[in-house]
Parts: C-alpha cells; sequence; structure tokens
C-alpha cells in the first residue's frame, strides 16, 4: 500500500499511516510519502513505539519514502494497551489474548437441536463472564451466529458493545451465501485469522 | 469552479513557529550593536527586551503572534492576547500598552475579526494595559497577536537564566495544550481536554506573576513557543542541570491517551531534535516523553525559586485553580542538562 502525505501537516501524515497499518495485512509494507525531513521522524515515532520495521530514503529535497512494516491488528492492540497500561487504569473486562473460535453454529456432536441451544447457552454465558474475550472467530458454519436470524445474534451485540472484536470468515460467508446477512462484527480473513490464532494467550473452542 | 473555502483553523498556535534551531542559526549571523541600556536582548534566549530608560525604570517589549489552534475567534483573540502579555509577566514586569497585530483574508467575514479583536482587548484590559492600536494586512490566513510594552524596575528583572543550585523548579500551568489542539484538529479531543486546555490558554499570568515576585524567584520564563524541555534547557543555560520528577509535573489528563493516538505535531519533533541530546529519560514512559516535548501555547511560567518558598508559593499558585506543581530542581551541571525520572 502506497500513502501520498505530499502537503499535508502533522499528524495527518502519522494518523493515515497508523490506519493504514491497522488495516494492513501482517508483514505486509506500507508505504508513506512526505514532503519533510519531520514527518519522516515523526513516521519512524510511531514505527518504533509499536515495535515495527521502518526504513526511510531521500527521493529528492521535496519528497520523503518511508517504509513500515506491518504487524497486523493484534500485535499493534497489545501494544497499545501494555503502553496504556503504565499511564492510566482504565477498567476493562477483556482478558488481553484471550480468543474464542466458534467454528460450528452447533456445540459438540450428537443431536442437532440440543447442539444449537448448547451453542446459543454458551455464547450467552460467555457474555456474562467476568473476563470477556478480546476476540470472537467465526467461521464455516459458526458463521451463521453472526447473521441475521441467528439467536446468538444480541449476545454478539453485546460482546462488541464491551469492546470484544467480533471477526467472521468472509470465504464461509461467500460459501453458506450469507454475505448480505452479516449483522455484527466485520468480516476476516484467513490471514487474520491464523494471525488471531496464533498470538492467542489462550484459545477457548466449545 | 468553487472558491477554496477558507479555513479559519489550520492548527496554528506555537506549533506554526520556526524550530528552535533554525531560528538560532540565523539570529547568530546578525550585527550585534553594544548599547548598556539593553539589560536584555536576543541573545540570551529572553522572553522579552528589556531597556532601561532610568535608574529605577525599564520598558518591557515584546510581541507575538500566530494562526488559530482553536475553531472560535473569539477565544482565539483571547489566547493570542494572553499569550503575547505573557512576556512581560515572565520578565517580572507590568503591562502598560499593547497593539494590535492583524493578518486577515478579504474574502473572511468581517465579524471574525471582531470577535478575535474583541476576545483580545478583553484580555488587555484585565491585564491593567491599554490598547492603543496595531496594524493589519491583508493575508491569506488568519494571523493574530500583539506587541506589548510594559514597565519594569531595572533591578527586578527576572532573567531566563538567573537559576541557581538547589532552587526547586515550579511550572504554574499543565502542558499538553498543543497535543490537545492537535486532537481537536481531527475532532477526537474530549469536551473536558479542550475545556482545560482553553482555561489554561486563556489564563493571564499576570497573577502567577504576581504571586512569584513575593518570593526568592532566581529565574522564570513563559513555557510558551517551545516545549517544557527546550525552555528548561534555555533556563539551565548550560551552567547547571536539573532534575525532574515526571510524576509530579502537571498536564492535561487525557493527554497519554492521545498520544498513543500519536495527535503529534511537527514542533514537538523539532523540541525533540532540538534538545535531545541534552535530555535523559529514567524509566519514563513515551507519553510523558512527547508531552515534555510538546510546543504549549500561551503556557505557564516556569519558575526557578529558592527551595524555602517553594511548597509556600506553590500553596498560592494553587489557590489560582489551575494544575501546577514543583517539578524539579536545580543541581549541579552533569553530564546531561536535564533528567527525566520515571516511577518505575
Amino acid at each position: 500500500m502506497r500513502l501520498d502525505e505530499r502537503g499535508k501537516q502533522c499528524p495527518l501524515p502519522v494518523i493515515e499511516a497508523k490506519k493504514a497499518l491497522e488495516q494492513a495485512e501482517p508483514g505486509s509494507v506500507v508505504e508513506v510519502v512526505v514532503d519533510n525531513e519531520i514527518a519522516v521522524q515523526n513516521l519512524k515515532k510511531l514505527a518504533d513505539h509499536k515495535g515495527l520495521a521502518s526504513a526511510s530514503e531521500k527521493v529528492s529535497d521535496r519528497e520523503f519514502l518511508v517504509k513500515i512494516t506491518a504487524a497486523g491488528k493484534a500485535a499493534k492492540k497489545e501494544t497499545t494497551e501494555a503502553a496504556a497500561e503504565g499511564i492510566s487504569c482504565q477498567a476493562d473486562s477483556r482478558e488481553k489474548g484471550m480468543v474464542v473460535v466458534l467454528a460450528s453454529d452447533q456445540m459438540g456432536q450428537g443431536d442437532e437441536v440440543l447442539g444449537k441451544l448448547l451453542m446459543k447457552g454458551f455464547v450467552y454465558a460467555l457474555t456474562q463472564q467476568d473476563k470477556l474475550p478480546e476476540t470472537v472467530l467465526l467461521f464455516n458454519g459458526g458463521a451463521r451466529l453472526s447473521c441475521k436470524d441467528s439467536d446468538s445474534l444480541n449476545d454478539l451485540k453485546e460482546l462488541e458493545a464491551q469492546g470484544t472484536e467480533i471477526l467472521t470468515c468472509g470465504t464461509c460467508l461467500n460459501h453458506y451465501g450469507l454475505s448480505e446477512q452479516l449483522a455484527v462484527g466485520s468480516v476476516t480473513n484467513m490471514y487474520e485469522i491464523v494471525g488471531r490464532m496464533t498470538q492467542a494467550r489462550k484459545l477457548v473452542r466449545p | 469552479m468553487e472558491p477554496e473555502k477558507i479555513v479559519f483553523c489550520k492548527g496554528g498556535g506555537c506549533t506554526a513557529k520556526l524550530g528552535p534551531g533554525a531560528l538560532s542559526r540565523v539570529l547568530e549571523k546578525l550585527p550585534k550593536t553594544y548599547d548598556p541600556n539593553l539589560l536584555i536582548g536576543y541573545d540570551s534566549s529572553d522572553d522579552a527586551a528589556v531597556y532601561r530608560l532610568t535608574d529605577d525604570l525599564a520598558i518591557v517589549q515584546t510581541l507575538d503572534f500566530f494562526p488559530p489552534m482553536v475553531e472560535d475567534p473569539y477565544t482565539f483573540g483571547q489566547i493570542a492576547a494572553a499569550n503575547a502579555l505573557s512576556d512581560i509577566y515572565a520578565m517580572g514586569g507590568d503591562v502598560k500598552t499593547a497593539l494590535n497585530i492583524v493578518c486577515f483574508p478579504e474574502a473572511m467575514d468581517l465579524n471574525i475579526l471582531g470577535q478575535i479583536l474583541q476576545g483580545g482587548s478583553e484580555k488587555v484590559r484585565e491585564a491593567g494595559g491599554v490598547l492603543a492600536g496595531g496594524h493589519s494586512i491583508a493575508d491569506q490566513d488568519v494571523k493574530y497577536g500583539l506587541s506589548v510594552t510594559g514597565t519594569i524596575h531595572p533591578d527586578r528583572v527576572f532573567a531566563n537564566n538567573g537559576c541557581q543550585e538547589g532552587d526547586v523548579l515550579l511550572l504554574t500551568k499543565p502542558l499538553g495544550v498543543g497535543i490537545v489542539c492537535t486532537a481537536s484538529r481531527v475532532g477526537e479531543a474530549s469536551e473536558s481536554a479542550m475545556n482545560l486546555a482553553v482555561k489554561s490558554m486563556t489564563t493571564l499570568n499576570k497573577y502567577a506573576s504576581e504571586i512569584v515576585r513575593k518570593y526568592r524567584t532566581h529565574g522564570c520564563t513563559d513555557v510558551t513557543g517551545f516545549g517544557f524541555l527546550v525552555h528548561l534547557c534555555e533556563m539551565l543555560g548550560g551552567r547547571f542541570s536539573a532534575k525532574i520528577d515526571s510524576a509530579s509535573v502537571p498536564y492535561i489528563p487525557e493527554c497519554p491517551e492521545y498520544v498513543e493516538e500519536f495527535y503529534l505535531t511537527a514542533a514537538g519533533q523539532r523540541n525533540r531534535n532540538h534538545v535531545q541530546d541534552q535530555v535523559q529519560f529514567v524509566n519514563c514512559s513515551f507519553a510523558m516523553e512527547e508531552i515534555l516535548y510538546d510546543a504549549q501555547t500561551s503556557g505557564g511560567l516556569l519558575v526557578s525559586m529558592a527551595a524555602e518558598d517553594g511548597e509556600k508559593a506553590l500553596e498560592e499558585l494553587k489557590a489560582l485553580g489551575l494544575p501546577c506543581a514543583i517539578v524539579g530542581k536545580v543541581v549541579k551541571k552533569g553530564e546531561k542538562a536535564v533528567t527525566v525520572w520515571g516511577r518505575g
């Protein structure tokens, strides 16, 4: 990804680069073009503070190129929260690094009606815990839970309102013809799913 | 074609200043004229010039103007005036006359200018001064400020760099107004943060100045234009060092949050570039570093005062209603000019 931030005053180049980095695939490079050295320094400060690799080069007197390697959303969150801990004590009921994986719309194997009932109960019980997950990943049959007419929709919305990230597999929504039906959270891809799962401190699967 | 929209606030205040490094390179090339009555000129990075007229009377002169850093013209007028008047108070002087300095686009609504000038004139009156005229030119962007003349006894001038070993350092206003105004520009500042920033920027340093005059004040400057650390380094003048306790530094509470979002200015980074070789941080958060480098507009006084007087003066300053504190002390010159200690 390439952002042309020439002609924009600080903090805009940095804020826009920060947003782009949060959206970018882990490992991908965000290139930012700016027209002054101070903006380069502010971008490198952003990269250093977030623990991201960066490099810069002077193309001409009025053109500098800064390349920052994205770490993806999970890593970003962790550094932000770790840094925030040092300065303020915020009431946050989420448990850092807890990821809940819903791979089916049923809980356990056996009777389908019972399985769906159990899953509904599971998601509801999740909202009642002292510690809420940082992320809920929904894929395959689980994708149905975050769509319109799902019995768990309100509970997932409740989690989202508390700050939990709700991510549903886009391929799965397509496969089941549910692309237009997603009613909570956002669509994700396999990179993010793998990223969240490998970086999780605690993975919960009903 | 649509005429280009005139934007009132593009992010101004003291964040629009030229960097301290760039400025001193130009200034040192100017020829200097010696006059024994010029007690303080620009060679000591001081806040205002002091010129002795008689043995017991000197005039203090300063001027300051900048583009808007808030959306409301009346508030901007108040801030720009409080900021310009502040240099007189940093020297320990009293305001007598002020002249308006105005840059204003021809195409802009003149009522806006009216509100700016109203805000400014009210602050001059509050300062006990009289508005005596001004000068205005058509320009692409709005800029406003004052040229101010005050009086002072030549023996009672607060030099910028008069601090002594063992002094305590008092700061009379919270830091972080640059960060908050930047957050506000991108629509992310909370109402309470902005309210405190505006209250702080529109408060005259008159009251703090009058309090510290009663005590053994050795050095005084206003933390305006550059960041706290730049002003502190200037104050130490290479003769002393300072230890700052970051936990006691007053700042607008939302700032750490805004720093994490990188609502940071070019001015803050220029300040960092200018003095980072002279500053050492120990166990200090990134947010606190940025707050200490944040360029302040109409900031408070930084006062170097005899340690025994510090607590009493602080009691009085607190009654003025703004966050203020003893933030550190002046020590023997060490390897670094300033060491900032965190809570770790």
